[in-house]
């Protein structure tokens, strides 16, 4: 059975539909990657497995937790789908009064209603897994961009969540920095976490992914392995994509 | 040359008043004023509509009407209510009220400011809206609010000297009762102003010191 189900999600903004109509179910254990022109709804989609957006449509299940956006969910409701999740923020929404340890373990303390003890002793193997078991008594604003981001992920991990989501967990990042955090991110796929991520790393999706989604303009236009999608892709508008982020220049050179 | 006798012999009495009324009554106005200003902000802040009207109509009385009067009406209402409550209870509950509607604004203010970012990073790692608000998004509108409140909080010193009209014993109050016999209004006005004054420039030094202190950290 699928970890995440997802069906007929619809999400309009004001006149725009960006969302019109996506199914997705993901397998425990594999790691999804969203990959999509920008403004073609994939953040969107991501938000609404866990409730940061409200789809006007559609119902998303995970584990044993069913919300149906048509019929006005609870504040409740959202969030025990929430709370199987963790999110990985393109901005690492790090919170900058709290030491590194503290944004580690605010959600077990105050969420989850863990011993403050054992929620700690959690945060420090987990930091020593992202590397940074050194920065406990940091705080954000005295870390870089990489290290934000790792500490970003471990807060996430901290809750043992059923599905880790990444919103661009890179994009916001200097280029030779990007490497840790998909590093760690492949550490990760390969401990077995479940993982959906909206990034345009076609390398991370080629070597990391079980299974690659492109969406545009709303709706999925193809999904497989990435051998399918991202070396054999069948549809001319995942042509398209993958040729111009592969090589951005090169529609100038064809028109010169 | 006994106008600086005078001066010099109330210097005490006011200096006493001053520690006794004054900084005391703008000390505990301003603690219940900031609870009423946090609760006022969140209720402008609600997405209930007769919740945000309320607050919307608190901050609106209180800044639409003089604080004067408000002394006045908050004095002769527990009375007419049959409460009795002697005039520096009056004089700490107006002062509370007034404060709460003015610095409701900057607190508001300041919430919104913390990005929205913290309360979506808040959400995912299951934190309840008032756990968020505690934990995540009030420390930040603090840090924010910081300077503005400082003004506020400098103000209130000030601001108090009016419950003087309800015979509360603060310092214009003594320096009022001390000139009456000599008929010197003038000096003693003046060396009221004066402590007044360094009061401010005292509280004004405390004011930079907790913005260093804040910036030192929570910053990202």
């Amino acid at each position: 059975m699928s970890l995440l189900s997802v069906r007929g999600i619809h999400k309009t903004f004001g006149d725009n539909q960006v969302i019109q109509g996506i199914d997705l179910d993901i397998e425990p254990g594999t790691v999804t990657v969203i990959i999509g022109p920008s403004g073609c709804g994939k953040t969107t989609l991501l938000r609404s497995l866990n409730g940061l957006e409200t789809p006007e449509q559609g119902v998303v299940s995970i584990d044993d937790i069913e919300v149906d956006y048509a019929s006005k969910p609870t504040p409740a409701q959202i969030r025990k789908l929430r709370s199987k999740t963790g999110f990985v923020f393109q901005a690492h929404n790090l919170f900058p009064h709290l030491s590194v340890l503290q944004n580690i373990t605010e959600g077990p303390i105050y969420g989850n209603k863990q011993p403050p003890e054992e929620a700690r002793a959690l945060g420090r193997t987990l930091l020593e897994q992202v590397g940074l078991a050194d920065k406990a008594d940091a705080y954000p604003g005295d870390l870089s961009g990489g290290q934000q981001q790792r500490v970003g992920i471990a807060r996430a991990l901290a809750l043992q969540p059923k599905l880790l989501l990444f919103d661009e967990p890179t994009s916001a990042l200097d280029p030779e920095i990007v490497g840790d955090v998909l590093q760690l991110m492949r550490k990760l796929a390969r401990e077995g976490w479940t993982m959906a991520v909206v990034t345009h790393e076609i390398q991370f999706a080629k070597q990391v992914a079980t299974n690659v989604v492109f969406i545009d303009q709303g709706v999925i236009v193809e999904q497989g392995s990435p051998q399918q999608v991202l070396t054999n892709p069948s549809h001319p508008r995942t042509r398209e994509f993958l040729r111009r982020i592969l090589d951005p220049l090169a529609d100038e050179e064809s028109a010169s | 040359m006994h106008r600086w006798q005078l001066a010099l012999d109330s210097l005490w009495p006011l200096a006493r008043a001053a520690l006794t009324g004054t900084i005391p009554l703008t000390l505990i106005s301003f603690a219940i004023g900031l609870v009423i200003a946090v609760l006022i902000a969140l209720a402008k802040l609600s997405s209930i509509k007769p919740v945000s009207l309320f607050g919307a109509f608190y901050v609106s009385l209180i800044r639409g009407t003089p604080l004067l009067v408000q002394i006045f009406i908050i004095f002769y209402v527990f009375p007419f209510i049959g409460i009795t409550m002697d005039a520096w209870t009056c004089g700490i509950i107006a002062l509370s009220v007034n404060v709460g509607g003015y610095a409701a604004e900057t607190i508001r203010g300041a919430i919104l400011a913390v990005p929205k970012g913290q309360w979506e990073a808040s959400a995912t790692i299951n934190l309840s809206y008032w756990t968020t608000l505690r934990r995540i998004i009030l420390p930040q509108a603090f840090k924010i609010a910081i300077p503005p409140l400082s003004n506020t909080f400098i103000s209130l010193v000030k601001d108090s000297s009016l419950v003087s009209t309800i015979g509360v014993l603060e310092l214009l109050r003594k320096a009022q009762i001390i000139a009456t016999p000599t008929y010197d209004f003038l000096t003693l006005y003046i060396e009221a102003a004066l402590i007044y004054w360094a009061i401010c420039i005292v509280l004004s030094f405390g004011q930079r010191r907790l913005e260093n202190y804040f910036d030192g950290h929570a910053t990202v």
